[in-house]
């Protein structure tokens, strides 16, 4: 992210470099220079501890080239987690910005950096934050959930996860060459054209937007194979458990809704490099249209983000309240409802733009009627633990703090849906602290729900109870104070991304504000001591295949499950089969067959790799090197199709021998 | 896997069908045009999207064999969840950019073209526009 010195770098462009000079390097930022040195320090320690401990035939034989959905998950967990910290320390830099610039003062951030910081916060903390998350549970989870042994396409797979690490990497590399981005998350033009914005941080945006967006796409037709194609013998669509259901409509919305972004950021793009004018103030382009193309994708996208989340948090709350789901077919037909109900809501986001008052009636009432199947939800959800034995696990703990927080933020946003309320409220505080409480209260809440209930099947321990306990209370008391400030300063009328105000009676609010993101920031690092304490002590917290007494088939594998998930073909007869299997004293048979399985292939990350050079090369008008990555790119997936080494058998010997393993433990 | 069955690609007499609509309905619309004939442009336009559409099914039916049998109807599920999604965008987005263009101050044509060279954004970033 470079400063003010960057902006007057001369336009210049050469054959080789591009117009990349060394002017993009911000060596003169000291904090810039501190990050990168501690990366690099950081980075030369592990690899030269992988080195020592040979580590790195087994991380890439074991890890990057495979395509095991399982792995492919956790890769997913830890991409988000590692984003988590990028995008939070963009939070905390804007907390403390914004609780030091008052009354004249200009803070520590100038407005060219602050910019950056923001928009680069959103972009992360969708993109590759909770869009890694939920794309890692659902591999990790949906499959076995539905007694297959593997996605429907494994190579594509392994394929998606890293073209979402490129786009990451390309997000990062930002930082350290050229700059990023000064348009906010969803970069409106004419801002973002190329009148407003000519230096490489939108290109940054958008190169990085696309490439990761193509594994997205793959990502959810996979998913949705999957679950059509490869669900166990018997296994109906409405005996599917709850988070398979929303897995499906899930991707259903990814599907459908990500070729827009898609074809809108390449008009935005064609704008940009080839002097189009889509979006443009002049010849006929209109800017208006890209803010309602965005958001044609950008509501859908909220949802994908959080149905996931819904299903996670109905496995928990019928594992724990030891009782099946209250109202299965109503859960199921509300997920159904809000996927398609978040399709006509889409004008809500810019109500203030212009429209009718017809028009913004419309998306005010859709906008109010989906929070009708958000509500049943709430209500299953109390009635399943209503009269049922609830244990107060940590899983369920971030549960009921979801009940009540998502409750207040979808109230909120009830109260933003009328149209004259929202004339008021539109890019103020109010907003911001409106999706932050659904997305926190939500979607992150659920992320470590879901950690900290699946964490004992991916690994055979659990994690540690006390330090998860502290993660939670400390997020959640520090959600109310971070976020709560923001509520009663939108409604004074403060608004977003403001890098400096006048009026001095503000502070107190952001500094309290401030004080909230301090304590969320204590959550997320007892999170990851959590982790590193549970590690060390896995054998004393080590358990059986079935921690929770759960209900559904993920849970009838082993801790962690052999690479072939279940060792014989499941025949499913109804609803919580795993329930049932237990309730009948089910045991495999010993009787193991030949299973077949996908090979891993290094293709994924080859092909991944050329497309972030390819994107860096677009960035900085380095046409040689874009036009050899791009043919790279197409040769070697080409080359893949003569691949003809594809699967193997393990033996049955092979599954017997693991099989037993998993009995002694 | 079992899916690419004998079955669901369709007979050769059905793919000939299938061509003969194709061009019948290419062959109407470029021949209304090349015959200069005396419809008004508005309604030639309104048939050459309409054998368009009619196009669009044919394809479908023939090409992709789109059937309520198909894949246990999940094809004709897809296939009608992607037109709903279409006509939302389209006509959505339609209603809505006509309803503001409706709704906003009238403007003087002088208005119309504005130079970002001459707004006080672009002076700001120093640079052109344009970068081929």
């Amino acid at each position: 992210m470079a400063t003010e010195a960057h902006v007057q770098a001369p336009e210049t462009w050469s054959p080789i470099f591009g117009r990349l000079t060394l002017d993009w390097i911000p060596y003169h930022e000291p904090i810039l220079v501190g990050t990168f040195s501690a990366i690099v320090l950081g980075g030369i320690a592990a690899v030269l501890l992988m080195t020592y401990f040979k580590l790195w035939g087994p991380l890439w034989r074991d890890w990057i080239t495979s395509v095991d959905h399982k792995k492919i998950g956790i890769m997913y967990m830890v991409l988000g987690f590692i984003m988590f910290i990028r995008g939070f320390a963009d939070a905390l830099m804007m907390r403390a910005q914004q609780a030091m610039a008052a009354g004249g003062a200009e803070g520590y951030l100038p407005p060219h950096h602050y910019d950056q910081v923001f928009t680069a916060h959103g972009v992360i903390m969708i993109f590759f934050v909770a869009m890694a998350f939920i794309t890692g549970i659902m591999n990790f989870v949906m499959p076995t959930q539905i007694g297959a042994r593997d996605v429907a396409f494994p190579f594509l797979n392994n394929f998606s996860f890293w073209m979402t690490v490129a786009g990451a990497l390309l997000v990062n590399i930002s930082l350290f060459i050229g700059e990023f981005a000064r348009v906010g998350w969803l970069a409106f033009p004419p801002l973002s054209g190329s009148a407003f914005s000519s230096g490489p941080g939108v290109d940054y945006y958008l190169w990085a937007l696309q490439i990761a967006g193509v594994g997205t796409t793959l990502s959810g037709v996979n998913l949705l194979a999957t679950i059509f194609k490869m669900r166990a013998k018997g296994m109906k669509l409405f005996d599917m458990p709850v988070f398979t259901w929303t897995t499906l409509c899930t991707n259903v919305l990814i599907v459908a809704a990500f070729p827009v972004l898609t074809a809108t950021l390449t008009m935005l793009t064609l704008d940009r490099y080839l002097d189009f004018h889509f979006f443009t103030n002049d010849l006929g382009g209109n800017a208006m249209m890209y803010v309602n193309l965005i958001w044609i994708w950008g509501h859908p996208e909220v949802y994908i983000l959080i149905l996931p989340i819904f299903g996670v948090f109905s496995e928990i709350v019928s594992t724990f309240s030891g009782k099946p789901l209250f109202g299965y077919k109503t859960m199921v037909w509300a997920t159904a409802c809000i996927m398609v109900l978040s399709f006509v809501v889409w004008l809500h986001h810019f109500f203030t733009m212009g429209s009718g008052a017809n028009v913004n009636t419309f998306f005010g009432i859709t906008t109010m009627i989906i929070a009708v199947p958000t509500g049943v939800k709430v209500f299953n959800w109390l009635f399943t633990m209503y009269k049922g034995r609830v244990r107060f696990e940590v899983p369920m703990l971030w549960t009921t703090g979801f009940i009540v927080t998502f409750a207040i933020g979808g109230m909120t946003g009830v109260l933003l849906a009328v149209p004259p309320v929202d004339f008021q409220l539109h890019n103020t505080l109010f907003l911001i602290a409106h999706f932050h409480n659904v997305i926190i209260g939500g979607v992150v809440f659920g992320v470590y729900a879901a950690v900290t209930f699946w964490w004992p099947k991916a690994f055979g321990f659990k994690l540690d109870d006390k330090w998860g306990r502290r993660t939670f209370w400390f997020w959640c008391v520090g959600f109310y104070f971070a976020f709560m400030p923001l509520y009663a300063l939108g409604l004074m009328g403060v608004t977003r991304r403001l890098q400096s105000y006048m009026d001095q009676a503000w502070q107190i609010y952001f500094i309290i504000a401030a004080f909230g993101a301090v304590l969320i920031a204590c959550g997320i690092a007892c999170g990851f001591i959590n982790f590193a304490v549970s590690i060390l002590r896995r054998k004393e917290l080590a358990v059986g295949n079935d921690p929770w007494n759960a209900r559904t088939l993920d849970w009838a594998t082993q801790s962690p499950p052999a690479n072939y998930n279940f060792p014989q073909d499941i025949v499913v007869t109804g609803r919580d089969a795993f329930w049932k299997m237990k309730q009948d004293g089910f045991k495999w048979s010993t009787n193991y067959t030949d299973i077949h399985m996908p090979n891993n292939t290094a293709t994924g990350v080859i092909v991944a790799a050329m497309a972030l050079v390819f994107g860096f090369a677009m960035i900085w008008y380095i046409w040689w090197l874009a036009a050899i990555s791009f043919i790279g790119m197409i040769a070697t997936v080409i080359a893949h199709t003569f691949n003809y080494n594809q699967d193997h058998w393990i033996p049955a010997s092979k599954v017997a021998e693991t099989e037993a393993k998993g009995e002694v433990a | 896997m079992s899916a690419h069955s004998e079955a669901s690609h369709g007979t050769m007499g059905q793919l000939m069908i299938g061509f003969a609509l194709a061009a019948i309905l290419s062959i109407i619309p470029f021949a209304l045009v090349m015959m200069e004939t005396d419809i008004a442009p508005s309604t030639l336009v309104a048939i050459i999207m309409g054998l368009g559409a009619v196009q669009i099914v044919v394809h479908l039916v023939y090409f992709l064999h789109l059937k309520s049998s198909t894949e246990e109807g999940w094809t004709l599920a897809a296939t009608v969840l992607a037109v709903v999604i279409v006509a939302i965008v389209l006509a959505g987005s339609l209603w809505v950019m006509h309803n503001m263009n409706v709704n906003m101050m009238p403007m003087s044509e002088g208005n119309m073209i504005t130079d970002p060279e001459a707004t006080p954004g672009a002076s700001m970033s120093g640079n052109h526009e344009g970068h081929n």
